[in-house]
């Protein structure tokens, strides 16, 4: 017994936990290796696999189009914004809030219009985040600052003890909330919910008839995208110290649709690499700035051709269900 | 045949009263009465666009029905969300086969069983004992429903690569665990051979002997209709023309001129 699992689960789950272990060794040690400015750009890098992450949920694992995910991003960081800058609330205890702030608002205006299929609940989407811009522009109870924004955001600090003030310190603020994520995240793929989400994005017929909650199972998937776009928030406002509308346009919501479609819908790694691919992109193309898009849309165009299924697909079959089994070994006693 | 389990009238699971559904002018079910009992396997038949599928359609809530009821297990169940139907323990499978395809055919089945289990968003996410603990029972149940359809050997193959033949069953097993007492077939044995088709028969006739287990299936294979139902009804433009045992219905001059003639001039 104890032969054949190192045969045939061993081997191949050692693998499978190398590369993540690989992954987050590179990323600890890459900052202490690097200038502020590389930093900086690591930090990108993690806010766009947060909001890549929070993407995938609802476009990779339940198959929604939504190109509107900007507005869950600004809800969160306007939440942070407004009530640090006002009320002085400290910004660490706003990221929870926030994140019940981008949910709740992805709850009421998600309900009405869940049952949209495919590119339906696309235009919806692409008009709910523009209206959320729009409002903000407006300036709505003199809350949002206008086109200007809003100004001052504090770091997140507790007490002052431990200020979160230089780079290195909101690279590392950023990256572990995408660990934690991460982790909730694959917890949730070999569960029931994870089972149910993936249901509805292969046949959502055939996932009504098998006993799932549609309806709700689709909501949970927008409203823990949200909460996570609104994490996602908290921590750009504190890092920039303003936000203003033009954080949040359309494009944006678009870069979080590539990053997926890169990646491979519904997989975790794969958000990786296509956040990798958005943030660094335009960093290595720097010096050729005027072909930058063309270049950009190019790729893009192959991509889809020759990988289809994206750069990382997610894997399903022996190799996926072998932990599991263990599992059941463990549970067992 | 399936004689020893007789129609017996006093033991309803499913019966619809009235059941009507509209398509813009087209009544495609006009106020059916059918009664399915405890145990028993029944057949509903007629030519294309007789209104079956839609009467499956109602049944399993897919659609709300203008007028008249379904009672199964003498609760009214018209107009309820097809997965509160599931829950309550009718399950089915689809003419053109709807599975999950790009998943394992072990999670296909594992889907199934979502209905009996409770792990919610809290438990998921920390992977608490009990959540595991119910998690390798689905795991459980899940391989054993694949053994029964012969395919535990497919667990981790994707369910869009396993042969046509053996998809219908992964269908069937994928049914089969949401644990449900009356099992839904529409045309089972369309696009099957005829081994396969035999096999099926006898793998229904063993379901329904073993387990507390009713079956109400379409089926356009007169051999199936006729070799393994306890009870047909025959529908022609939405409307019950006939029923009764299966060799009454064969010589039914009726159903002859509506069906079964037509057939036979074609062949």
């Amino acid at each position: 017994m104890r032969d054949l699992q190192n045969l045939s689960g061993g081997g191949l789950r050692s693998a499978r936990l190398l590369a993540p272990l690989a992954f987050a060794c590179l990323v600890t040690a890459y900052p202490f290796a690097v200038s502020d400015y590389l930093i900086d750009i690591g930090f990108f890098f993690g806010i766009y696999a947060l909001l890549g992450l929070s993407l995938n949920i609802v476009l990779g694992e339940v198959g929604l189009f939504d190109l509107g995910h900007a507005g869950f991003y600004a809800i969160g960081a306007y939440v942070t914004a407004v009530l640090n800058t006002r009320y002085q609330v400290p910004v660490l205890v706003l990221m929870p809030v926030s994140c019940l702030a981008a949910a709740l608002f992805a709850y009421l205006v998600c309900s009405p219009i869940i049952h949209l299929k495919g590119d339906y609940l696309c235009i919806v989407t692409i008009g709910m985040g523009e209206i959320v811009r729009l409002a903000l522009i407006n300036n709505p109870f003199d809350l949002t600052g206008g086109p200007n924004g809003v100004f001052g955001i504090d770091f997140p600090r507790v007490g002052n003890l431990l200020v979160v003030d230089s780079s290195i310190e909101y690279y590392f603020l950023v990256w572990i909330t995408v660990g934690v994520s991460i982790a909730g995240l694959v917890s949730l793929q070999h569960s029931r919910i994870g089972r149910a989400w993936n249901c509805i994005r292969e046949d959502a017929v055939a996932a009504q008839a098998t006993g799932i909650n549609v309806r709700a199972y689709k909501l949970l998937a927008f409203v823990l995208g949200a909460a996570l776009a609104g994490a996602a928030g908290n921590i750009y406002a504190s890092k920039l110290m303003c936000v203003s509308p033009e954080s949040f346009t359309f494009w944006e919501s678009c870069l979080m649709f590539c990053i997926v479609l890169i990646g491979g819908m519904g997989s975790i790694p794969g958000v990786i690499v296509g956040a990798a691919f958005i943030s660094l992109f335009p960093e290595i193309f720097r010096p050729f700035a005027m072909y930058r898009m063309l270049v950009f849309g190019s790729i893009m165009i192959v991509m889809m051709m020759v990988r289809p299924g994206g750069f990382w697909p997610r894997k399903r079959g022996a190799v996926t269900l072998r932990p599991l089994m263990e599992d059941t070994a463990d549970g067992a006693v | 045949m399936g004689l020893s389990r007789a129609h017996a009238a006093n033991d309803t699971v499913l019966s619809t009263k009235g059941l009507t559904k509209v398509f813009g002018g087209l009544k495609a079910v006009d106020s059916l009465d059918l009664e399915v009992h405890r145990g028993e396997i029944l057949s509903l038949i007629g030519p294309n666009g007789a209104g079956k599928t839609t009467v499956f359609n109602v049944v399993t809530g897919i659609y709300t029905p203008e007028a008249g009821e379904v009672i199964f297990d003498g609760r009214p169940i018209t107009g309820m969300k097809p997965h509160r139907i599931v829950s309550l323990g009718i399950a089915r499978t689809f003419q053109n086969i709807r599975l999950f395809p790009d998943m394992t055919c072990l999670e296909n089945v594992m889907a199934g069983q979502h209905v009996r289990s409770r792990a919610g968003f809290l438990s998921s996410l920390f992977r608490t004992p009990g959540m595991r603990r119910e998690e390798a029972q689905i795991e459980r149940t899940a391989m054993e429903r694949l053994s029964q359809v012969g395919l535990e050997r497919f667990a981790h193959d994707l369910a869009k690569n396993i042969a046509y033949g053996s998809q219908r069953m992964l269908e069937i097993a994928r049914a089969l665990a949401t644990e449900p007492r009356l099992l839904v077939l529409d045309e089972p044995s369309s696009g099957l051979n005829p081994k396969e088709t035999r096999d099926l028969m006898s793998f229904l006739e063993g379901l329904i002997q073993n387990d507390d287990l009713t079956i109400l299936l379409i089926e356009h294979d007169m051999n199936v209709v006729m070799g393994i139902s306890d009870w047909v009804v025959v529908m022609d433009d939405g409307v019950k023309i006939a029923e009764g045992r299966p060799e009454d219905i064969y010589h039914d001059p009726l159903v002859i001129e509506a069906y079964l003639g037509r057939e036979s001039e074609e062949g």
